[in-house]
């Protein structure tokens, strides 16, 4: 059970991290790893169609990234299935991240 | 009822939740309540693996069974660390922005949301938390 993100970048300031597999306590400091490299975007998109687990490790790391990313730009998440959303609409994450 | 007692750490948490899924695989249980329960195991046991025994170890068992009319699952978890009842932990506030946010409190809070029962007792020197969700 583990977590692989691939990066694609469109131009120098925006990027997509696309997340498979598990986000939880034993993989959310990939994650957490991945976007603290990050330097210098205006733009952050996630892509969570291929992720099927999401507990409060990995909510910690998406606060942390939704903050770094009100300092300098956006973060948009894609293709969130209707687990993981259940999860934000409980845990009001859902007014927190922008969710397309 | 099923048991697996293994160290009270959180490099174990794959093995607790293999436990769990093998016995739900043997029903025919909704996605989305089989996430809310992995995400309940997870929380519950996370939280034993990072406070019940600081600074030293210990062991955390896991009592499984899966039963009943209506159906459902009961998952016991026990340790034998200090006592600690995570249900008197006060809920997050989930309307606040997000610089405004802690994260702390957020996982038991979605266990108490998703579980149709969650309950804490402390017996003879263990922490013993009790949930049940009907499948």
């Amino acid at each position: 059970m583990a977590l692989t993100i691939n990066r694609s970048w469109a131009g120098e300031k925006e990027v997509t991290l696309i997340l498979e597999g598990r986000l939880d306590t034993t993989t959310a400091p990939q994650l957490e790893k991945e976007i603290q490299e990050l330097d210098g975007i205006t733009c952050l998109k996630m892509d969570f169609e291929k992720l099927d687990y999401l507990s409060s490790a990995g909510l910690r790391v998406l606060l942390l990234a939704q903050k770094k990313m009100n300092r300098c730009g956006e973060m948009i998440l894609n293709h969130v299935n209707e687990t993981i959303m259940e999860v934000f609409d409980v845990t009001g994450f859902i007014d927190i991240l922008t969710i397309e | 009822m099923k048991s697996l007692t293994v160290p009270a750490k959180v490099d174990q948490l794959d093995i607790v939740t293999e436990f769990i899924n093998e016995e739900l695989e043997k029903q025919d249980c909704p996605m989305k309540a089989q996430m809310q329960i992995a995400i309940a195991v997870e929380e519950i046991f996370v939280n034993i693996a990072h406070y019940a025994y600081k600074p030293k170890d210990g062991d955390a068992t896991i009592l499984c069974e899966i039963g009943g009319d209506p159906l459902a699952i009961t998952i016991q978890f026990l340790d034998n660390g200090k006592p600690y009842n995570p249900l008197q932990k006060e809920d997050p506030d989930t309307t606040l922005s997000a610089e405004e946010r802690e994260i702390g409190g957020l996982g038991i809070f979605m266990v108490k949301k998703s579980m149709d029962s969650i309950d804490y007792q402390y017996v003879e020197g263990k922490n013993i938390l009790t949930i049940k969700k009907n499948l």
